[in-house]
């Protein structure tokens, strides 16, 4: 899949996740710029969800910014997607 | 630096910054000091004029020199001024290494940040919330934050182990010779209990109000023969709208809703809930929730309760005036029609800090609570309460009157979900402890409850079919299922920046340094 327009899916309700994401040039990898209450205790964990879900769509290069507002895991995977698919224009 | 560990498993320092430190050996088994602490004797003549135009004539007046202890009370919450303007005038004079002792340290204060990090206030004793908490965190803070509750505090002042040179007491009305109350006034605040232990031990008294009256100004809350000078400030000592900023309004939350019913079930499981029951609610918004709960089910099998306790709000007041309650007693009043019912109602009745709640009394109103509704930021498996730290390790609340209530009370019931965000509140180790868990009956979450094996409560509800019972474990088991493992341990510093007593005089816990 190739990420070819910013595009948005999510929130910043309470317990949801606002992803934007946004081309980038070619091998400039995955970037990811994350806030979130809890990013020191699931930082790290928030990130590689984001991650997985853009390997599994095969995207190569690709800026994600994530505000989270305390979203579980389904929930930041969904969000991820979405925005994804959007942004792909499928 | 050498530790012992207390009762609660953590290792405490045998000395910090000066102090031999005495670990927590379980409630009831403190140290105990034979006297009261006596405060300075002082003389005003009949030619004596109490009252002073300027704050800073007033502060020379008291003799308050580098390294001494000033205090306040809380009761405008997050709308107070006057700690704020205090410490303005002691920075211009001069003074340095000063230790402050409110009741509380709210966002407002956040001003004073400052004098922390160049020296002028070197340590605090308090619950503390806000910036300033966050900075202590962060190691801004020359000295230590001692965090007592509520009865804590009133115990340290009675008991010496803290000495208030200073007392500066936030007077919504008061007349020429110090006598004052709070329930009068444009600035009106309503009881002013927490500061009556400071007028009495202090070794100077400061009334600071912006209404001033002629002698006799009645009701006394706190009387003249405490009080040093009055000063009369054009600036407002406090606004009253916000004493309700800080305190959280009834939840919508349905997760908290549930909880809240939950709550009441066990209350009515317990049997405590009959004729003569007496109540205290924290003003979280879910324990706000629970007492509007409390109120349909005593309506509908018309139960009149004995006392019910403050922070007094609208909903507890209106269960006063339909007769759901006899009296109200009340260290601090939460919003204005609480401030207006303890103006106007006989049976709402103002009561100071040690009357609420210092164990070191000949008896404290909170040994007489059936049922006290609690919040936390985590409890952990062995049913200890954290109140203060949240789960990156950072200090961001105090304790109100966790642990006096949850040690007085016969049923102390802890109201919390499951999770906040992604964070679990049910966990393996609590960051920092403020109640221990050998005070905590129940924990009520939105799915399910634990009754500690240990609760004299125990059987009676594991036998009650209704309740949604299962174990402590269990339910940190169904967070960490939900939120797909654990959070990352915070970092931290092998410096202390605070302690948490208990609340008679022993050291429960104490919070490091968080690392960036």
């Amino acid at each position: 899949m190739k990420i070819e327009r910013i595009a948005q899916a999510g929130s910043l309700e309470s317990c949801d996740i606002l992803i934007t994401v946004e081309p980038s040039k070619p091998k400039t990898g995955i970037h990811i710029h994350l806030e979130s209450p809890a990013v020191k205790q699931f930082g790290d964990r928030i990130k590689s969800e984001i991650t997985e879900v853009v390997k599994r769509l095969e995207i190569q290069n690709v800026k994600i910014i994530a505000i989270d507002k305390g979203s579980l895991e389904y929930c930041i995977k969904a969000r991820t997607e979405t925005a994804l698919r959007r942004a792909s224009g499928e | 630096m050498k530790f012992n560990t207390n009762t609660a498993n953590r290792k405490i320092p045998t000395e910090l910054h000066g102090r031999k430190l005495i670990p927590f050996s379980g409630k009831g088994k403190g140290p105990y000091r034979k006297r009261k602490y006596a405060p300075k004797i002082r003389k005003v003549s009949a030619s004596d004029n109490k009252v002073l135009k300027s704050l800073r004539k007033a502060i020379k007046k008291s003799e308050l020199t580098d390294g001494e202890t000033i205090s306040f009370h809380h009761h405008f919450r997050n709308g107070d001024f006057l700690l704020n303007i205090v410490c303005h005038e002691i920075a211009k004079m001069g003074l340095k290494d000063i230790r402050l002792v409110p009741s509380s340290i709210q966002g407002v204060h956040k001003e004073i940040l400052p004098y922390l990090e160049k020296g002028i206030i070197t340590s605090i004793n308090c619950g503390t919330s806000g910036t300033i908490a966050d900075a202590i965190s962060h190691g801004k803070m020359e000295g230590l934050l001692t965090i007592r509750s509520h009865g804590g505090r009133a115990r340290s002042i009675e008991n010496g182990d803290v000495e208030i040179d200073v007392a500066f007491i936030a007077s919504p009305t008061s007349d020429i010779y110090g006598n004052i109350n709070g329930v009068y006034g444009e600035y009106a605040c309503g009881s002013l209990g927490y500061a009556f232990p400071d007028a009495q031990f202090a070794n100077h008294v400061i009334a600071v109000t912006n209404n001033l009256v002629p002698f006799p100004n009645t009701p006394i809350s706190i009387s003249q023969e405490h009080v040093d000078t009055v000063v009369e400030l054009d600036k407002p000592i406090g606004d009253p709208s916000g004493i309700v900023s800080t305190t959280l309004r009834i939840t919508r939350d349905p997760k908290g809703l549930k909880i809240a019913r939950n709550c009441i079930e066990v209350l009515k499981a317990s049997g405590l809930l009959k004729d003569g029951f007496s109540y205290q609610s924290g003003a979280g918004g879910t324990t706000l929730a629970a007492t509007n709960y409390l109120r349909e089910y005593m309506i509908s099998k018309k139960i009149k309760g004995s006392f019910a306790m403050g922070g007094a709000t609208k909903s507890l007041v209106k269960m006063l005036e339909d007769g759901l309650f006899k009296t109200i007693l009340d260290v601090q009043s939460f919003d204005t029609y609480a401030v207006n019912s303890l103006l106007n109602n006989l049976n709402h009745i103002e009561i100071g800090a040690s009357q609420y709640a210092n164990p070191f009394t000949s008896g404290c109103v909170v040994n007489l609570l059936d049922t006290i509704i609690l919040g936390g930021t985590e409890v952990d498996v062995n049913f200890n309460v954290n109140t203060s730290t949240e789960s990156d390790g950072r200090i961001m609340w105090g304790m109100g009157g966790h642990q006096d209530t949850a040690e007085g009370a016969k049923l102390t019931i802890i109201a919390v979900p499951l999770l906040r965000g992604r964070i679990p509140i049910i966990v393996d180790d609590v960051i920092s402890i403020n109640s221990p868990g050998e005070n905590i009956d129940v924990v009520v979450t939105e799915r399910g409850m634990a009754i500690n094996p240990n609760s004299p409560y125990y059987s009676i509800l594991k036998r009650n079919k209704k309740l949604d019972i299962k174990s402590i474990d269990e339910l940190k088991k169904i967070a960490e299922d939900l939120i797909s493992g654990k959070p990352k341990k915070p970092k931290t510093t092998d410096r202390i920046v605070a302690m948490i007593e208990y609340r008679d005089g022993s050291v429960l816990d104490v919070i490091y340094q968080v690392e960036d």
